[in-house]
């Protein structure tokens, strides 16, 4: 029996690779124990090898796997608990797991698992008593655990890194361990538990893993981290170096804001500080300058007087320096003002005209203006500062120019155009084989001959716009020019001169201030070079621009544009009356005849003459003019009388015969009745010899010097023809007081002004120029005076007055006078108001306080124009030329 | 001998002149209103100045009544004089009295009582000097014209 279960199990152990062997005891009880241990010849063993107590029950191994042959004879039920186990196992005929402890063999730590062996059959739902009844033996199977977990996990037991252990928990407070140390350090963090069930209800088996050894750190995950630390660390530089540059740029733009304040502050500072500083030197200089005065009346030997003199010219020149500076800094500052007042443009061009013809006349060189017929006679715009801007233009035009002509022209923007268009067409039409051959022949067709930088002003195109002009004058006869009805008239004025030009490199900083051609030390030319900027300026402020053709050695032409008001036509006919008066009207009609080869220059003193409202020809020899003469008489009309021959020195030179002839043609003619042309050499310098040849030649009568003006022409007219026998204003001869004297004289002015001193010395001062004074010590004063009707032509009110301050009453004057002019309209018209036409007597804002004076609320409140007080005789005249019209210096 | 007398004493004046003006007591306003001088107002500088005496002494003597008040707080009159003297003095080319009568504005404007008074005696001061050298002027001239025997010449 036993070698055939041995070989059976062994044969079949493949089966069951858990079990190390399986044996099968036999339930003996104690009653048979010596019968059974006589019929297998061995007692029964306890696992201790020793014979086996008395017992009720004993379950010896009889049959076993050679594995196991050494269990034969034990006892299973030896153990106490073996044999609850093993009695357990067959009264629920299951199978039972004993506790783990070390097997016999091997001495691992182990398991047997225990199936009953029942008899006979049992029935279908057998008690527990019937199952201990019909138990025959029992089948165990030793589970060697560590073999078994080896086995079975191998995969996880192979791997050294992890530690597997098998607790048997039946016992909860004391876990047997089955497999695996049980005290070895590992991981005790991680630890996976899992429940492993053998088969028996009743014991309990947990199976525990964790890491042999700690965790090893996870490089990945931390390179992770860190990597994403760097990258929060980068991303927060970043973001950081954002907001700190936010922050920089922030409080560099705040820094800059301030900066810019305080740069703009600094610039009016400076502005502020020229204005005040070149007044301040003013203040001083003019007491230079008055000590000087003074000097100069002393008796002074020629050297003293010399020096004094020469200190004089210096400290005028500083004057003029100043005052520049100080508009410049008023233009910087913004507070130069445009004045809008009716003027008349020619007359301010023929007194720059002759403010320089001294100097041109000593140099030689031409000097001449030409306004077109389309300018309007009066425009509204601020004659000062156009006077300024064309005495800038012109005084450097002569200090550069030594030889040739000097030409302003003035004619309407729009006539550019055309002219542009007939400058192309010349071209064109051969105009450059001409050109070769007019400087092969070293003649220009400019005023003087000479070269000029700019052809604009050379007769080719320059006769289109008198052409034009002329066909525009028939046409304008019959309709009103449209242009003539807008408000605003541009007009083109250009400064043509033949001098040394502007270097080419010179010619992008001429408007700079205080750049100049020639800067080094030695340079030809005077001047600061701030003349041109404000030039500049100002033409800005006119509304036009600035610009210029400049070829060294040859020349320069500046040319600006600059917006005017028209006239209305109310004002206009009330000032045009006083500019009749200007020039005489006494010509009107007369004949005359310009001999000049040159077609510029005689168009030139044709505009002149026609100002006089003479009928003027232009015949470009003394030839053709004596044939035009010889019609003239031969026709015998009184009508077409000729009255005035006027002759070109230089047509005179280089045709002497026709000179003679001239004079012939006056013997011829001395048998008609008619007179005789006067016979009038224009000249711009003449030597002695000249002159006595001239007058042999029959130029007996006059010789006009250049440059020409219509009040010089006229004067010389009046001589010659003694026509109009008034003695003219001639202008040249007036300084600013007398110009003042002619504008105040016998002027009724009020001075109102509460402070006795201020107005005893106002009256002084306006009587010294001719009118008659009138003061008032208040404002209330005033207002008594000036009620309508009234006599004043004029009132100079303080402003800071008790009481009733100058705006104050200033408003309550024109406030009486719109009531008095309304009543006129009303009908009442009565001879005072007639005379009048319109009650609005000037008022002029006496103030201490130039720089800061309020201008505004002085025209805000009704008045006119200020005077700066003390009285300066420059600035009195500027407020008063507004209001009145000089009068003739032969009723002074 | 008159005439040598009376170069001597256009020399005087001359000089006397430049030293007003070189000190800031007059500036070329008092040029000004001498070139307001002709024949047909022979006194004119004298008489414009005799106003201003008059009239700033009267100003002076209100002033300092003003400023001895110990009630005293009308700075808006006291403003108002101020004003008057500003205009005067500049009008004959006080230089001197006029800046300090800008200061003493100031002064009044801010209420400074203090500053008022210091100023006041400054201004008093500082008026004295000037009547005192324009006497001296207008004696100098007299003499001159005495010297000289003939009407004054107009000073252009």
């Amino acid at each position: 029996m036993q070698e055939t279960f041995a070989e059976y199990t062994a044969r079949t152990a493949f089966e069951r690779p858990l079990l190390s062997g399986v044996a099968y005891a036999e339930r003996v009880v104690h009653s048979k124990r010596e019968e059974f241990e006589r019929q297998h010849g061995w007692t029964i063993k306890t696992m201790q090898r020793e014979p086996s107590p008395i017992r009720d029950e004993y379950a010896p191994v009889i049959f076993s796997q050679e594995t196991v042959s050494y269990i034969e004879s034990l006892d299973m039920m030896s153990g106490e608990e073996d044999r609850e186990n093993i009695l357990r196992a067959g009264a629920s005929g299951k199978a039972v797991l004993t506790r783990p402890f070390r097997l016999l063999g091997s001495h691992h730590l182990g398991v047997v698992l225990t199936f009953p062996v029942y008899k006979s059959k049992l029935p279908l739902r057998p008690t527990v008593a019937e199952r201990i009844g019909a138990t025959a033996g029992y089948l165990g199977g030793a589970f060697d655990v560590e073999s078994l977990v080896e086995n079975l996990l191998g995969q996880l037991a192979g791997n050294q890194a992890i530690l597997v252990n098998v607790y048997d928990v039946t016992n909860s407070s004391d876990h047997l361990i089955m497999y695996g140390h049980q005290n070895q350090d590992g991981d005790l963090a991680f630890l996976h538990e899992s429940k492993l069930d053998f088969g028996d209800p009743f014991r309990k088996h947990t199976m525990i893993c964790r890491y042999h050894q700690k965790a090893p750190t996870s490089w990945t995950a931390l390179t992770t981290a860190f990597l994403f630390f760097v990258i929060c660390l980068l991303v927060g530089y970043i973001l950081y170096g954002a907001a700190i540059h936010i922050v920089k740029v922030e409080d560099d733009f705040h820094e800059m804001q301030e900066l810019k304040v305080r740069a703009e502050a600094a610039d009016v500072a400076k502005s502020q500080f020229l204005a005040t500083v070149s007044h301040e030197i003013r203040t001083p200089m003019n007491g230079i300058l008055g000590m000087l005065a003074l000097l100069l009346d002393t008796d002074l030997s020629s050297t003293q007087r010399d020096y004094a003199q020469t200190a004089q010219v210096c400290g005028k020149a500083l004057i003029t320096l100043i005052n520049e500076v100080l508009d410049r800094a008023k233009i910087e500052a913004g507070k130069l003002e445009m004045e809008t007042v009716p003027f008349d443009l020619r007359s301010i061009l023929d007194d720059v005209l002759s403010l320089f013809s001294e100097k041109s006349r000593n140099k030689g060189v031409e000097l001449a203006v030409f306004v077109s017929d389309k300018v309007p006679e009066m425009v509204m715009g601020d004659p000062g500062r156009f006077r300024q801007i064309i005495t800038n233009l012109v005084g450097n035009s002569v200090k550069f120019t030594e030889r040739g002509h000097i030409f302003v022209k003035v004619h309407l923007a729009e006539n550019s155009k055309p002219m542009a268009e007939a400058k192309a067409e010349t071209c064109l039409n051969g105009g450059s084989d001409e050109g070769v051959l007019v400087s092969s022949a070293h003649q220009f067709k400019t005023l003087s001959g000479y070269e000029a930088a700019d052809e604009r002003n050379s007769w080719d195109s320059f006769k289109y716009l008198v052409a034009d002009e002329e066909s525009r004058y028939n046409a304008s006869i019959n309709m009103p020019l449209a242009g003539e009805t807008s408000q605003n008239v541009t007009l083109m004025v250009s400064v043509e001169d033949t001098g040394i030009g502007i270097p080419l490199i010179a010619q992008d900083r001429v408007f700079m201030p205080f750049m100049q051609a020639d800067s080094s030390t030695s340079r030809n030319y005077g001047g600061t070079g701030i003349g041109l900027s404000i030039t500049k300026c100002l033409v800005e402020l006119m509304g036009g621009h600035i610009s210029f053709v400049s070829r060294p050695q040859v020349g320069s032409t500046f040319s600006f544009t600059a917006a005017f008001g028209r006239c209305k036509k109310a004002s206009f006919s009330d000032t045009k009356k006083s500019n009749t008066e200007d020039l005489p009207s006494s010509f009107q009609g007369l004949k005359a005849i310009v001999v000049d080869g040159k077609p510029v220059r005689a168009a030139v003193t044709r505009y002149h003459l026609k100002r006089l409202g003479m009928l003027v020809e232009v015949g470009s020899s003394v030839k053709m003019a004596a044939s035009a003469c010889g019609k003239n008489g031969s026709s015998c009309g009184t009508k077409n009388q000729l009255d005035v021959i006027l002759v070109e020195k230089d047509s005179w030179l280089s045709g002497e015969d026709g000179g003679l002839s001239l004079g012939m043609l006056d013997l011829k003619q001395n048998g008609h009745v008619f007179k005789l042309p006067k016979m009038i050499l224009l000249a711009t310098n003449i030597t002695n010899a000249e002159l006595e040849k001239a007058k042999a030649a029959g130029f007996s009568d006059t010789t006009i010097m250049k440059p020409v003006r219509a009040s010089m022409v006229a004067a010389c007219l009046q001589q010659v023809l003694g026509i109009g026998q008034k003695r003219q204003a001639g202008k040249d001869m007036l300084n600013g007081s007398l110009v003042l004297r002619s504008l105040l004289y016998r002027k009724k002015i009020l001075v109102v002004d509460d402070n006795m001193v201020n107005r005893r010395v106002a009256a002084g001062a306006l009587k010294k120029f001719g009118a008659a004074v009138e003061c008032a010590d208040s404002g209330k004063a005033a207002l008594k005076l000036l009620q309508i009707p009234h006599y004043f032509d004029a009132c100079f009110m303080d402003i800071q007055m008790p009481e009733m301050d100058g705006f104050e009453a200033t408003r309550r004057i024109r406030k009486m006078e719109s009531q008095a002019n309304e009543q006129i309209n009303g009908g009442s018209m009565d001879e005072e108001s007639a005379r009048k036409g319109k009650w609005h007597v000037p008022i002029l804002a006496m103030t201490a306080d130039v720089i800061h004076a309020t201008y505004d609320e002085c025209l805000k409140c009704g008045m006119d124009g200020y005077v700066s007080k003390p009285f300066e005789e420059e600035n009195l005249y500027q407020a008063v030329a507004k209001f009145f019209k000089a009068k003739p210096m032969s009723e002074l | 001998m008159l005439g040598l007398d009376a170069d001597r004493l256009r020399a005087d004046l001359n000089r006397l002149l430049a030293f007003l003006f070189h000190q800031g007591i007059l500036d070329e306003q008092y040029l000004q209103l001498q070139q307001l001088q002709d024949e047909s107002s022979p006194n004119f500088v004298s008489e414009v100045v005799n106003i201003y005496f008059h009239e700033s002494e009267k100003l002076l003597r209100n002033l300092r009544s003003s400023l001895m008040d110990r009630e005293f707080s009308d700075y808006d009159k006291m403003g108002i004089h101020l004003n008057q003297f500003i205009g005067s003095s500049s009008s004959i080319g006080a230089k001197r009295v006029r800046n300090v009568c800008v200061a003493f504005r100031a002064a009044s404007d801010q209420y400074n009582r203090a500053g008022c008074l210091r100023a006041l005696e400054l201004l008093e001061h500082e008026y004295c000097i000037l009547k005192n050298k324009l006497h001296e002027l207008f004696q100098i001239e007299q003499q001159r014209l005495l010297a000289a025997g003939v009407r004054y010449p107009m000073l252009n």
